[in-house]
């Protein structure tokens, strides 16, 4: 298939591999930012196909995994009431808030449905004018235009049944704190290519030259990884720290202006928690106060809630790269896809849901 | 500090899940399933016909082994492209009966109906009930039919049950797997499940698909004559990977395939690439899988592909005798990686 064949070419793949393993001389750890990534890598095998001296870590961009405990909990509450619809994305419904997900809302009686763009919790809304219809709305800068058009819509539109509960996160903020960090040991990322698709990498260029650190903006195609790496590589082994662009087939320079402008005029930057990390200086971003009309947060009055991470979850440490998923004490054991613990575990984008569904077990050999 | 990931390392028992209520996903086709099956039903009516948990149970009476099944149709929307729910209640539990060689012979029909339903909708569902019977050259003897209040239905479930008779004297069984066997594919995964979802999630391509629902009776025939197969299972809820791993589990024997001799419609791996599932997970209704030892391979491949139902059959992987319970996958560029069993219904991923 024409965009995907291409892609996942084991010729390819080979030369790539040969050409990383040739280019690198010494140890060196990437962090692919995209938990989109940290899935294809690990369902495609590509870690294991790697030269040892590369350690891929798994970073934050798993938009369900950092989204805090208070905003689900929030979450469920407002789908436990009478009168509501409440509608999310799929990954979304089987994190687990302090005490249950929205799959056990569902199943006490609430109404949670599933939808695939923001837009159809819209339709649901118009179709339902009795009833208030509230989407869940997560994600980084790649579904923050949906989001920010559906409550556009609704608002020119005057949907008045219809509000968001936002949770959207910012990339470079998250990278710029985990550089930040005296612990930190990532010498080069990969930056999320549908992230870039979005706002494009110019802002990306300051943080490379001033932590001297490169960025690629890379696909989600094994080839595409690949090469990701491989300029990674290139940069380490040559001293150089710029943003380069694999992903030049989807990614401009200056990114989608009109749905950077949509964004900008919905929402605005705020702070944000990071489920297990902690708060991050202008990381996420809230709607402007023209439309709160349509935020769930101020129309159902829920007011702040305490809640405690459980502590046996290290997943605020898996997201910064600083454990694995096999090093956490309780995963697979008290901590599976089916009972768990943290959010790392709940979405298929999560590092430790990907290396239980993938590298659970031990495995022999890699075929080549 | 994080160290370089060491799989060999990584080992995983499964703690036992506890839910007070039914959750969706105790009838996904995946783990939770599984589990409320062998801890409640299989605990509670245990005999030796039901705990070998194959989709069909063997019974004798008198010297006449029989194959019983029965499977439940609550599938939304009821109409969708290439099928309806008719046809599928027929269909499953005939290629449920056959998948170890026996010969379908006799169904029942119980209809749950939703007050209100259209009756013109019923007719049509009845004539493609009746229609895939005489196409699977099986009768309809007998039914019952119930009607619901508005609201506790969802217009229609169908339950069908059904008898065949086994001509043969072996055993064709999930439990049956030997290492050097080879796991045939009789066609193109995916299909039906896409072809539901796109019609429930009023999604369209440019070519359209459709569900693969059909008897596999005279498919399953034709590859009996070409000789015998050690298992047989036709990869519904839960997809191909669920069935390897029933097969991996219940012969205690590891299962390799490889992601490129899996056949796949463009237009549904398109789907599948779009909707951020993974195809392995996606259910099929008129393709099996087949264990077949070494020697009968080729010709039980020839068999299927000379068959219309088979013509895009092929050899997808091999039995071992490594990590058994696993099925393990060689992927498009050389990698490896675990085909796990679903543990739920797969949700689609945000991005």
């Amino acid at each position: 298939m024409k965009y995907l064949d291409e892609f996942r070419d084991l010729l390819r793949a080979r030369r790539l591999l040969d050409d990383i393993k040739e280019t690198t001389s010494r140890p060196c750890v990437i962090m692919e930012v995209c938990g989109g990534q940290t899935h294809a890598i690990v369902k495609n095998g590509i870690d294991r196909l790697l030269p040892d001296k590369i350690e891929l870590v798994h970073g934050p961009g798993c938009p369900v995994c950092v989204t805090p405990l208070e905003l689900i909990d929030k979450a469920l509450a407002i789908a436990s009431r009478p009168g509501v619809i409440f509608t999310s994305f799929g990954d979304m419904l089987r994190v687990p808030g302090s005490k249950k997900d929205l799959f056990t809302v569902k199943s006490e009686g609430g109404d949670v449905r599933m939808v695939y763009s923001p837009l159809d919790a819209l339709r649901i809304a118009r179709e339902n004018p009795a009833k208030q219809v509230v989407f869940f709305g997560v994600g980084f800068e790649t579904t923050a235009p949906l989001t920010a058009m559906a409550v556009w819509q609704a608002h020119q539109q005057q949907i008045d049944n219809f509000s968001m509960l936002v949770a959207h996160v910012l990339v470079p903020p998250a990278i710029t704190a985990l550089l930040n960090s005296p612990e930190n040991r990532i010498q080069a990322f990969l930056a999320a290519g549908h992230v870039c698709t979005v706002m494009g990498w110019e802002e990306y260029i300051p943080i490379a030259e001033k932590y001297r650190v490169p960025i690629v903006v890379t696909g989600f195609e094994p080839i595409d990884i690949l090469e990701g790496i491989l300029m990674a590589v290139r940069q380490l082994e040559d001293g150089r720290a710029e943003v380069e662009n694999q992903y030049a087939r989807v990614v401009k320079r200056e990114g989608n202006r009109p749905a950077q402008e949509l964004i900008a005029r919905v929402f605005q930057v705020t702070g944000r928690k990071w489920r297990g990390i902690g708060e991050f200086p202008q990381s996420g971003l809230v709607l402007r106060p023209e439309f709160e009309a349509h935020d769930a947060e101020k129309i159902f009055e829920i007011g702040q809630m305490r809640v405690e991470e459980s502590p046996e979850c290290i997943s605020g440490l898996i997201l910064q790269g600083l454990k694995k998923p096999h090093e956490c004490g309780q995963f697979g054991s008290r901590c599976t896809p089916q009972n768990p613990l943290g959010a790392t575990m709940v979405s298929s984008e999560g590092a430790c849901a990907a290396y239980y569904a993938y590298h659970r077990h031990r495995t022999d050999h890699v075929e080549n | 500090m994080a160290k370089k990931i060491k799989p060999e390392d990584l080992t995983c028992p499964l703690p036992i899940t506890e839910h007070d209520t039914i959750q969706l996903a105790h009838g996904s086709g995946g783990k939770m399933m599984t589990d409320l099956i062998s801890r409640l039903f299989v605990w509670a009516f245990d005999n030796p016909a039901l705990n070998k948990q194959d989709d069909q149970a063997v019974v004798e009476i008198g010297k006449q082994r029989l194959s019983f099944t029965t499977d439940s149709f609550v599938v939304d929307p009821i109409f969708f492209p290439g099928g309806d729910i008719g046809e599928l209640a027929v269909y499953g539990t005939v290629n449920d009966i056959c998948m170890n060689g026996a010969r379908p012979l006799y169904l029942s029909v119980g209809m749950i109906i939703e007050e209100g339903m259209p009756l013109a909708d019923l007719e049509k569902i009845v004539v493609s009930m009746k229609r895939a019977a005489e196409e699977a050259g099986v009768v309809i003897v007998t039914g019952d039919t119930k009607v619901v209040n508005k609201g506790k239905g969802d217009k229609l479930f169908i339950n069908t049950a059904g008898i065949g008779i086994l001509e043969h004297d072996y055993t064709i069984s999930a439990d049956q797997l030997r290492p050097g066997d080879k796991i045939l594919l009789s066609g193109t995964i995916g299909d039906h499940g896409i072809a539901v979802l796109s019609k429930r999630e009023g999604l369209s391509f440019e070519t359209p698909v459709e569900s693969d629902t059909c008897p596999l009776n005279s498919l399953v025939a034709q590859i009996l004559k070409a000789g015998h197969v050690h298992a047989m299972r036709d990869p519904t809820r839960g997809g191909v990977a669920a069935t390897l791993n029933e097969f991996a589990h219940a012969s205690d024997v590891g299962i390799h395939i490889r992601e490129d001799h899996i056949p796949v419609k463009p237009a549904v791996s398109g789907a599948c690439e779009v909707l951020g599932l993974d195809l392995l997970y996606v259910a099929n209704e008129g393709k099996l899988i087949a264990a077949v030892p070494p020697d009968k391979a080729e010709a039980v491949l020839r068999a299927m592909k000379s068959h219309p139902l088979g013509q895009d059959a092929a050899m997808i992987g091999e039995v071992t005798s490594e990590q058994p319970g696993m099925v393990s996958m060689t992927t498009r560029i050389g990698g490896r990686r675990i085909v796990d069993m679903p543990v739920a219904e797969q949700l689609p991923r945000i991005c």
